[in-house]
């Protein structure tokens, strides 16, 4: 599994026609990024020209700094979406906590819902319920209600996993938090944006360099535009229209 | 009281050692060779076997000695054992902390400010460390050995019982199971939630290897082959491989019928849960199927490396732990290459049945016969360590 997931990149580079438009360093990962789900309520959205999108997150999804908000994911989602689909109005708002788990997040989730009213919510979750310790069902009963309660106000929901963090790997036990994400996902027939298997590739692959020991912000900012870029490709993927497949499954 | 057999069973050793060499494997983070290890292709993996088979030889160990001596002699030393136990994993908790005081000298970087915050704990080591040694505050994979301490603790009264009836001891362990799940019993840990591997839940799978050394598995043998178990026990490994099979590629998700995914997930590791216990039962039935006891390979120098792993588990366990740090600290200070972790991996076994084979040595030069049970006992129904 592994191997070939080495392998695919290279042949991806070669063959993919519509990769070429975000930088080489993004475009690695780009075989990752596996969703057969669809996204109903942004494919309306998009036909309406105007989509809002919610990002629900913990401190990875933000950087420090004065221009960090500006070079943080949602802020480059607002801009690569916007890019890549004129003519509709994006808007993207992030409602952004460090240290908070999944349940605190699910809290705060009708409210936000309510503010934004957004047709896609971006729920990143993993890390700190992984470094509390958060009860497994109680996570993943908060992820699964939470889904509910998006889906309910008329938002589509993507779940992104945990960062992957090499020189913490052995001290915060994410796997078991990152399969039941996994299997919240496949339940609720939603996407999920595994950003862990992504960041490892880049890892494997010498892309970025998760090891290196440095104040300095260029490379989160890199690594945040890239899985901006992957997650917009994902979001406009999984907003076109589907055909049914010929043998009539889903 | 049922007999219980004297001639040493290899195939625990063999399939113990295995168990201990895919835990250091899965202990390794990020390890391109952990994928050959069970838990990627099926629900079930490498903590079922080493709990069932400590289990089984624990009674095979304790239970001679409680039928010859009485339950005072064989609780004390089972207690001995719990004590051993207990030492182990607080020397393992201090090589962690001193690999975790490493990682907070060394560490920075403005992407994992969040994870950055697990480093927080060591501002209150007296807490910290005061919670560890009261196996509350269980760091990453830490949480067999406490485990493991638990069952033993309370397996005195089990084994009494199991030399007495069998049935009811067993039953009596599904029924503390089913009230776990119930009630929702489990131990609370620091700093907050409960036990990874809850006792109550577990235990099942101990007093089940115990019930199978004291009898139980010639009572199964009738069943075991039967074709019709063998074909259900492929027919669920087949299932769980391709359930999991989604996970690996998500893509197959959209086949899973929602019925499926509602019944299965989530998988509780926990609790262990009853899919858990079928895809570990489905495995062991297979595997009595394949490797029959008098099998001659067993004997042969091809699986010596494994089996004397398997003979010495604790000291083997926590050599594995130790080295699984250590190979960490390789990939994050020196490299992470895929030739690296294979080499790294390669190694850490070596390592592993060097190490087995030292004790070994040293268990013949203090005593003259094989198996690591101090001389009290026959050295005809050394079991390996329980």
């Amino acid at each position: 599994m592994r191997l070939l997931r080495l392998l695919l990149p290279a042949v991806l580079l070669a063959a993919g026609p519509a990769l070429a438009e975000h930088p080489a360093e993004c475009r690695v990962a780009e075989n990752q990024i596996e969703n057969d789900f669809p996204l109903p309520r942004v494919t309306a959205a998009l036909a309406n020209k105007r989509l809002d999108i919610l990002v629900m997150g913990a401190g990875s999804s933000a950087l420090p700094g004065a221009d960090g908000a500006n070079k943080a994911y949602p802020a480059r989602l607002q801009s690569v979406l916007a890019e890549k689909l004129p003519g509709v109005t994006i808007k993207v708002t992030a409602d952004v906590k460090s240290g908070r788990t999944a349940p605190d997040a699910f809290k705060a989730i009708s409210a936000s819902l309510a503010a934004s009213k957004p047709a896609l919510t971006i729920w990143q979750a993993g890390t700190v319920d992984a470094m509390r310790a958060v009860e497994l069902d109680v996570f993943s009963a908060a992820l699964d209600k939470g889904v509910e309660t998006a889906h309910a106000a008329g938002s589509d929901v993507i779940l992104i996993n945990a960062q992957y963090s090499p020189r913490t790997e052995s001290i915060i036990a994410l796997g078991i938090y990152a399969d039941n994400m996994r299997w919240v996902a496949l339940q609720r027939e939603i996407p999920l944006f595994d950003r862990f298997s992504i960041m490892k590739l880049w890892a494997e692959l010498g892309t970025f360099d998760f090891m290196a020991i440095t104040k300095k912000l260029d490379t989160a900012e890199r690594v945040h535009d890239c899985i901006a870029r992957l997650l917009a490709d994902l979001i406009v993927e999984g907003a076109k229209p589907v055909a049914p497949p010929p043998d009539g499954k889903r | 009281m049922p007999p219980i057999s004297t001639e040493r069973d290899l195939r625990l050793d063999l399939f113990r050692g295995l168990a201990l060499w895919l835990i250091f494997l899965d202990h390794i983070p990020s390890n391109a060779v952990s994928w050959i290890t069970i838990r990627n292709y099926g629900f079930s993996d490498a903590t079922e076997i080493f709990v069932f088979i400590s289990g089984y030889t624990a009674a095979f160990v304790y239970g001679r000695g409680m039928r010859d001596h009485g339950l005072i002699v064989a609780g004390a030393r089972i207690l001995k054992r719990v004590w051993q136990i207990y030492v182990a994993h607080v020397f393992l908790f201090a090589i962690y902390l001193a690999e975790i005081s490493y990682i907070a000298q060394s560490f920075d970087n403005p992407l994992y400010s969040e994870e950055m915050g697990i480093l927080d704990f060591l501002k209150q080591p007296d807490v910290t460390i005061l919670q560890a040694l009261l196996l509350k505050f269980k760091p990453v994979n830490m949480d067999v050995l406490p485990l493991y301490i638990v069952l033993l603790l309370g397996f005195a009264p089990a084994l009494w019982l199991l030399l007495r009836s069998p049935s009811i001891a067993l039953g009596a362990s599904a029924l503390l199971y089913a009230l776990m799940w119930q009630f929702e019993w489990n131990i609370p840990a620091y700093p907050g939630g409960h036990w990874i591997f809850n006792p109550f839940a577990w235990q099942l799978l101990f007093v089940f290897g115990a019930w199978c050394a004291l009898g139980g598995a010639q009572r199964l043998a009738r069943w075991l082959n039967s074709p019709v178990v063998v074909g259900l026990a492929v027919a669920y490994l087949l299932f769980c491989f391709g359930i999991v099979m989604t996970w690996h590629v998500p893509r197959l998700g959209v086949f899973v019928p929602k019925l499926v995914s509602d019944l299965i997930y989530p998988i509780d590791k926990t609790n262990l849960d009853v899919l858990r216990i079928a895809h570990f039962l489905s495995l062991a039935v297979i595997t009595v199927w394949l490797v029959p006891r008098d099998w001659p390979a067993l004997k042969s120098r091809i699986f010596w490396p494994t089996i004397v792993c398997g003979q010495h588990s604790l000291k083997i366990f926590c050599l594995g732990v130790f080295l699984s740090f250590a190979a960490h600290f390789v990939f994050t200070e020196i490299s992470n290459r895929v030739p690296v972790q294979i080499i790294v991996s390669l190694t850490g076994i070596a390592v592993m049945v060097a190490a087995a084979a030292v004790v070994s040595w040293y268990k013949r030069i203090e005593r003259g016969g094989p198996g690591p049970r101090p001389p009290a006992h026959k050295p005809s129904y050394a079991g390996g360590g329980a």
